[in-house]
């Protein structure tokens, strides 16, 4: 169930539209509350392969195989499956496919749970370190043009490429 | 290194051939170590994907080449130790039943690379009853060449995804070592299929 309220359903509904925009055809997840909205959409849009994955470095692989056949798609996560990426990662360093990831930020911004705070504070440094560019969105109006600026450099560019969603965008988990 | 253990029969080499004779509208990724060699022993070709890396990867790399391209047919050839690395893999190609798919474990019960220590198969796991427990349409143990040109005939059916279990020897074959550079054969793969670099 979402947590948004009212002001935040706006950002998350942009996710989705930008995704599509760039003509993203697989979306490939682990879960996290602010993907509920981009995961409800994909599931629901025939045009989108929609694929739950049991760990996050699966979908780096499922999305080397999309573009091998031509696809364009996105990974979705929460910061602590940045960690189980790491080794994964080294794909997409030797073979410049396009990815594009959106990872939900915990343990950046009134953590309520210590133990999401380790692999929180190193996300973004866990990510530069294995040449994945990163931008961060802790406002709304943000999301859209990082989004959009992500997914082109991807794209266009075959690089690594990662959207942060900031806690204090998120909201404080209660 | 000669061989370690009775364990498979099958000779890797003449397996992955023979699979791959007469090849047609099949899209190939070669798991990390070995299989890969294997692949590129039987014939380098611009619809190979090998790997050098990422170990547990090969089995999603051909979900979503399977996904992409349904008009083609995917084999995963890998290893046990690739395969056991990535194996909520199995879980997550069975939920999502790709009717294009096959994934082909050449089991030799050890980690061969690294030493030849042991692996779970080589201590009892039999990966076609997990691929088979997850929902696999189909899913089997291959002891002999007659199994091999029976998977070979089901490579082409859409009847679902398909799981193998191929035990062969444990022992060293020649090395083959398919091109290093990912991004040649990504271009090249990509490029055989009517899409060209960005």
């Amino acid at each position: 169930m979402d947590t948004a309220v009212v002001g935040q359903q706006c950002w998350q509904e942009d996710v989705f539209r930008v995704l599509k925009q760039h003509g993203v055809k697989h979306v490939v997840y682990v879960p996290d509350i602010p993907h509920s909205t981009t995961i409800r959409e994909a599931e629901a849009d025939k045009e989108i392969s929609a694929v739950v994955l049991t760990t996050e470095e699966e979908g780096i692989g499922y999305l080397a195989g999309a573009w091998l056949g031509g696809d364009r798609g996105v990974l979705l996560m929460q910061s602590s499956g940045v960690g189980n990426c790491i080794n994964a990662l080294a794909l997409q360093c030797c073979t410049r496919f396009p990815l594009l990831m959106v990872v939900a930020m915990r343990g950046d911004w009134a953590e309520l749970n210590p133990w999401q705070t380790p692999m929180g504070r190193a996300t973004e440094k866990a990510l530069t370190l294995m040449n994945v560019m990163t931008w961060r969105a802790d406002d709304p109006k943000d999301v859209e043009p990082l989004l959009h600026g992500a997914a082109t450099m991807a794209f266009n560019g075959g690089h690594a490429c990662a959207l942060l969603l900031g806690q204090r965008l998120i909201g404080e988990k209660q | 290194m000669s061989e370690l253990m009775q364990y498979g029969s099958l000779d890797r080499r003449e397996v992955v051939a023979r699979l791959l004779s007469g090849r047609k509208k099949l899209l190939v990724v070669g798991g990390i170590g070995s299989a890969s060699f294997d692949v590129m022993a039987a014939g380098d070709h611009d619809n190979n994907y090998y790997l050098w890396g990422a170990m547990g990867g090969a089995a999603m790399i051909g979900l979503g080449l399977a996904t992409a391209r349904p008009d083609y047919s995917v084999l995963v050839l890998t290893g046990d130790g690739d395969m056991l690395m990535g194996f909520g893999a199995l879980a997550t190609i069975a939920i999502r039943k790709p009717a294009n798919l096959t994934v082909a474990v050449l089991d030799n019960g050890h980690f061969g690379q690294t030493g030849w220590q042991e692996s779970h198969t080589g201590r009892g796991l039999a990966l076609e009853q997990v691929a088979r427990t997850c929902g696999f349409s189909w899913s089997d143990k291959i002891t002999n060449l007659n199994g091999i040109d029976d998977l070979r005939e089901r490579l082409h059916t859409r009847s679902g995804a398909k799981f193998a279990t191929i035990k062969i020897r444990a022992s060293t074959s020649p090395r083959v070592p398919p091109p290093r550079d990912g991004v040649y054969v990504k271009t090249r793969f990509r490029s055989s299929l009517g899409h060209y670099p960005i």
